[in-house]
């Protein structure tokens, strides 16, 4: 079932991640205590230029050897250090989580548009593609994403794990896990993260193979099985290389049916048809609710059917996203405004420059 | 004079909660207030009697699950599917509810002053005297009265436009009334537009007025507002679809 | 001289319980065969010229006739089968390539049989599509593979891709070609209104286009085959689509023939050739030797008909099959049907129709696999063709990475074939494989194009249930999604090949 949060603050204001865990784990009941995770941005600002890679270690020694060597061959190390944590009673630790602020050589990717993205995003698939002890679960500027899985991986527990309150973030997303496979993985709930993007999803897609056969066709490599991965490369290459504007990329992954597209007027319909025709393979089907955000950005969509919960607040300068509108009270019990879009209707919300 | 019971539900899980629901019950409340709720699931759920059971908060999902009897007030909005295979009773929410509202209900009354969501009234079904009744004061979305088989389900759409669309699919029993005019396209197949009898007005009058009532609105512009009638082009939806082997 | 085989075992018995005949004739009538005739007020039966068409079965009043196959036993034997014997037998007696009808009779394994489909259980809820929708709708032809944008003087972007012409179908299920000439004009308008009323297009074959199907030929793929017969600017005008015929399923790497008996007043007209002459076909297309000549018979038909129709290619699938296909996607065609080794015919040679080529299962696979390989994808449609029995073979070749199938055996089934597979005889008495206007006219096309479409229905509806079954509301989801299929029984290397999971896994 899973249970989803996000929350934006439209002016850059800082939030500290006490709220988001209350609001997350007043969700529980959605989740199965078998993983949990959370993602920030604005978090990093001494590092602000650097990509921020958390990576998951089985051991700091060998496994860690080998991320080393992979970045030093793409780059530079400009800092590294173990992630602060706090044993947590019932959470059982499997891996070193640990933080490396990287500066990509961008001269390695000539001829790219946006080389230091091709890098990062070249290097997270040869890491996770390869067993090598070492999950990448995170490679943005001033960006990190938080998770653990096992039993007793339960939001709370998480939370005070990674001492999140202690960071700082203007864009948080959530993930409160209900496990169907390999519960036992620290890198299998959300959110799941590349460079810019990050991907919170409530539900399971009917068309992963599809979608993963469409993605990797580019290059992408998905080795977590899991949809938010496809969903965030799927997302990266509609609009970062493709240069889709987010709401066309949207509705190519979520499309309107063809009978509401033959009731538009002409040039709208040519636009659904183009997307539909380009994007036929990217298009994600079954139930969904996912919230992604970038550094600019937050926004929230579901499957066209409308098969999982998406509740919107507004307050102030805050736009929230959530699977139940108590996570959005739990965090902000003056919300004024509470909506449930209808699917295809995107909610979009951007940071102000 | 019953009993009256108050209950603080602030960080209580909601299986202690209903346990101390239930027991006011047992022992004879007659009106429980429950404060501070904050998406706690399940309240009225398999409740029996006639007790009022007054929510101020976010009703959590599945409310009044299994009812039969009693009656539950949300000062609030409540989440998913409240009044879920309902037997009897009745749910008055003051604010809106989430998905699949009324969700296969059997009986009893489930009005919803705001909004509500997708496939509202799914499957309600009417057998010889129960009869489910829903009313929404405000707009529902898309797939409204899905596979309904019987029952009222009455949209007001008092706070602006409707948005459902594929009203009444799969619909073979019960009636949805929608006040003011319905877009063709806006219904799924299965479905048909009747024109609204003076019979059926003198049915739906009492609702519409305890309704009203519920609320605190005046019932007259809505005794007299003008509503399109959607019932089921057929019983069988089925039917020739199938052939024998 | 002679042989000294005499008479061989019989392939068929035909008998008739005489307690149940009324002696009515309506045998001799329908058979067109000569398995019945009268002698005085008794009906004799020459069972040696029975091709099992049921013909006689269906209009006997009392049920009186009964066929048996093989009635008489050979030796058993494990290596040297029966119809390797009687293969020998008639060669040894004839001296020449022995001509079959219909698709292969190998009994290898179907791949299909061995693929299972998925459903929703609880992770994923499943789609009623009774009161959901669920779209079968599917576009045929080239598709961007990204999208390019202008921005408007007022700032509001606008659409700069321009799109191919793409043909509609309602279902993807269409009917294949089978040439006017093979088939009658009765089965063709049957099929050709079954497509009309179904929303889907069916292909001529490469026989030209009867006047009679003028009024239906926006629903038709006209066909330019080696021997360019019926081929001119108006016929290409006419068609919704044109298709190159590069191959056949049935016989791969050859040619074809249509015999002079078959080559009637009408064939003649639509063909373009004499009564009577042969129309042979050759096995390449000779302004075509080597693939950089395929793009110019692209450009040129491209030309000739202003742009405005999809261009279709189809070949066989043989062992380059990836490489094939991708080197005439690069030709510029819109589409490109693959006929597996499966696939019908109206007469083969048996050696050909039973050893070349491979199962459509594997050609889709790997077409698939290679054209998103090389970004080619979106470039070309993909229809599978060759012995599509089912809608679940239809699942099956879309999650495989088809966008269409082409049925031919199954919709002439639909008609009342009964898959005798003595078409090259062009005596069919359900008046389909035959130009002879008495059997011609026993089709109606008023029942035959209804059964047809019911058939196209029934198959449409029961995709709607799999597909919702399997929680997917549009087609383009269940294209290529081979994660919903499993293997069941079928070795690694070909799960590999197919990239299917085992069962199981």
């Amino acid at each position: 079932m899973c249970g989803i949060f996000g929350v934006m603050d439209k002016r850059r204001q800082m939030m500290d991640g006490s709220g988001i865990r209350d609001a997350l784990s007043i969700m529980n009941e959605r989740g199965s205590g078998e993983g949990a995770g959370y993602v920030a941005y604005g978090i990093y600002p001494d590092y602000q230029n650097c990509y921020a890679l958390h990576v998951l270690l089985d051991n700091p020694g060998k496994s860690k050897a080998v991320v080393d060597a992979t970045l030093e061959q793409w780059g530079a190390i400009e800092h590294e250090e173990a992630i602060p944590t706090c044993d947590q009673p019932n959470l059982r630790t499997t891996c070193t989580p640990w933080r490396y602020f990287f500066k990509p050589d961008a001269t390695l990717a000539p001829g790219s548009t946006s080389p230091e993205k091709d890098i990062i995003t070249n290097l997270v698939m040869q890491i996770n593609a390869a067993q090598n002890g070492a999950e990448v679960i995170s490679s943005g500027k001033n960006v990190g994403v938080f998770k653990a899985g096992g039993s007793g991986a339960w939001p709370e527990d998480v939370a005070n794990y990674y001492r999140i309150q202690d960071y700082e973030g203007y864009i948080w997303l959530a993930h409160n896990r209900y496990a169907t496979a390999s519960p036992e993985k620290w890198e299998r709930p959300d959110p799941f993260n590349l460079h810019d993007w990050s991907v919170v999803e409530n539900g399971k897609i009917t068309t992963y193979g599809a979608n993963r056969r469409y993605i990797e066709s580019f290059g992408y490599t998905c080795s977590m099985s899991t949809d938010s991965e496809v969903i965030t490369y799927l997302i990266d290459l509609l609009v970062r290389k493709h240069g889709l504007d987010i709401n066309l990329a949207i509705r190519a992954l979520a499309p309107p049916y063809w009978d509401e597209i033959d009731r538009m007027p002409e040039a709208e319909q040519k636009l659904n048809r183009a997307l539909r025709f380009a994007y036929g393979s990217a298009t994600m089907n079954g139930p969904f609710t996912i919230v992604a955000a970038n550094p600019d950005m937050m926004v929230g969509f579901t499957d066209r059917g409308k098969l999982r919960p998406m509740v919107v607040g507004e307050c102030d300068d805050r736009l929230y996203i959530a699977s139940e509108e108590v996570a959005i009270r739990a965090m902000e019990p003056k919300v004024e405004s509470i909506t449930r879009p209808a699917a295809g209707e995107p909610v979009i919300g951007r940071v102000a420059p | 004079m019953a009993k009256k019971v108050t209950i603080d539900a602030k960080g209580v899980h909601y299986t202690p909660l209903n346990q101390q629901v239930r027991k006011a019950i047992a022992d004879g409340a007659g009106e429980i207030v429950i404060n501070n709720v904050l998406g706690q699931r399940f309240i009225g759920n398999g409740l029996r009697g006639d007790a009022t059971i007054r929510v101020n908060g976010v009703a959590g999902g599945d409310l009044a699950m299994f009812m039969s009897g009693p009656t539950v007030i949300v000062h609030g909005n409540a989440e998913h599917a409240p009044g879920n295979t309902m037997d009897s009773g009745k749910v008055v929410i003051h604010g809106s509810a989430g998905d699949a509202v009324a969700h296969s209900m059997r009986g009893g009354k489930v009005f919803v002053r705001g909004d509500i969501g997708y496939r509202g009234g799914i499957h309600m079904k009417q057998y010889q005297a129960q009869r489910p009744i829903l009313v929404v004061g405000g707009s529902a979305q898309t797939f409204l009265g899905e596979y309904m088989a019987g029952g009222l389900l009455i949209v007001l759409g008092l706070d602006g436009v409707m948005k459902a669309r594929e009203i009444g699919s799969g619909i073979h029993g019960g009636e949805i009334v929608i006040r003011g005019d319905v877009d063709d396209a806006c219904l799924a197949s299965g479905a048909k537009k009747v024109p609204l009898t003076d019979e059926d007005r003198a049915r739906i009058v009492p609702v519409l007025r305890e309704f009203a009532d519920d609320f605190g609105l005046d019932a007259e512009p809505l005794v007299k507002a003008n509503y399109t009638r959607i019932v089921p082009a057929s019983a069988r939806p089925f039917a020739g679809k199938y052939t024998w082997e | 001289m002679s042989s000294n085989f005499g008479s061989m075992p019989l392939r068929y018995r035909i008998s008739i319980d005489r307690k149940q005949c009324m002696e009515c004739g309506r045998c001799i009538d329908n058979c067109s065969y000569g398995v019945f005739r009268r002698d005085g007020d008794r009906i004799l039966i020459n069972s040696r010229k029975c091709t099992a068409c049921h013909r006689c079965l269906t209009y006997c009043p009392r049920d009186a006739i009964m066929l048996e196959e093989q009635p008489c036993d050979y030796r058993s034997h494990p290596v040297w089968t029966r119809a390797v014997r009687e293969s020998i037998y008639n060669q040894s007696r004839t001296g020449k390539i022995i001509l079959a009808g219909m698709g292969s009779v190998s009994n290898l394994p179907i791949i299909f049989d061995h693929l299972m489909l998925d459903a929703c259980q609880v992770t994923t809820p499943p789609t009623d599509p009774l009161r959901e929708p669920v779209e079968l709708r599917t576009y045929l032809g080239k598709k961007p593979s990204r999208l390019d944008f202008k921005q408007k003087a007022n700032g509001d972007v606008e659409l700069s891709t321009e799109l191919a012409p793409n043909l509609m179908v309602e279902t993807p299920i269409l009917l294949g070609h089978m040439s006017f000439g093979a088939i009658s004009l009765n089965a063709h308008i049957s099929m050709a209104r079954a497509a009309q009323e179904t929303g889907t297009y069916m292909g001529t074959g490469e026989g030209g286009l009867h006047p009679g199907l003028y009024p239906y030929q926006d629903r038709m793929i006209v066909q330019i085959a080696s021997g360019r017969f019926g081929v001119n600017i108006d016929y290409l005008e006419r068609g919704a689509a044109i298709e190159l015929k590069l191959g056949q399923g049935a016989k791969p790497g050859i040619g074809g023939h249509l015999p002079g008996e078959k080559v009637s007043a009408d064939v003649s007209k639509t063909r373009m050739i004499p009564e009577g002459s042969d129309a042979i076909s050759p096995a390449p297309h000779h302004d075509i030797y080597g693939i950089e000549d395929l793009p110019q018979l692209v450009r040129s038909v491209r030309e000739a008909t202003g742009g405005k129709k999809p261009i279709f290619a189809k070949i066989a699938a043989v062992n380059n099959n990836a490489e094939n296909v991708v080197a005439v996607a690069r030709s510029g065609v819109d589409a490109i049907a693959i006929d597996g080794f499966r696939g019908g015919t109206g007469a083969a040679p048996r050696v050909f129709r039973d050893h070349v080529g491979i199962p459509i299962e594997v050609a889709i696979a790997t077409a698939d696999k290679e054209l998103r390989k090389q970004g080619l994808r979106n470039e070309v449609s993909l229809i599978a063709c060759g012995s599509i029995r089912e809608s679940a073979d239809v699942m099956k070749s879309i999650a495989l990475g088809a966008d269409a199938v082409y049925i031919a055996t199954a919709a002439l089934a639909a008609m009342g074939c009964r898959v005798c597979g003595n078409c090259y005889q062009g005596l069919c008495p359900w008046g389909i494989a035959t130009q002879r206007q008495d059997l011609v006219d026993r089709l109606n096309p008023d029942v035959a194009s209804k059964q047809v479409a019911n058939l196209i229905h029934a198959w449409t509806l029961e995709i709607t249930e799999l597909m919702g079954a399997a929680g997917i509301n549009s087609i383009e989801s269940l294209r290529g999604n081979r994660d919903r299929l499993r293997g069941y029984m079928l070795d690694e290397g070909l799960l590999n090949i197919l990239d299917v999971k085992s069962v199981g896994a």
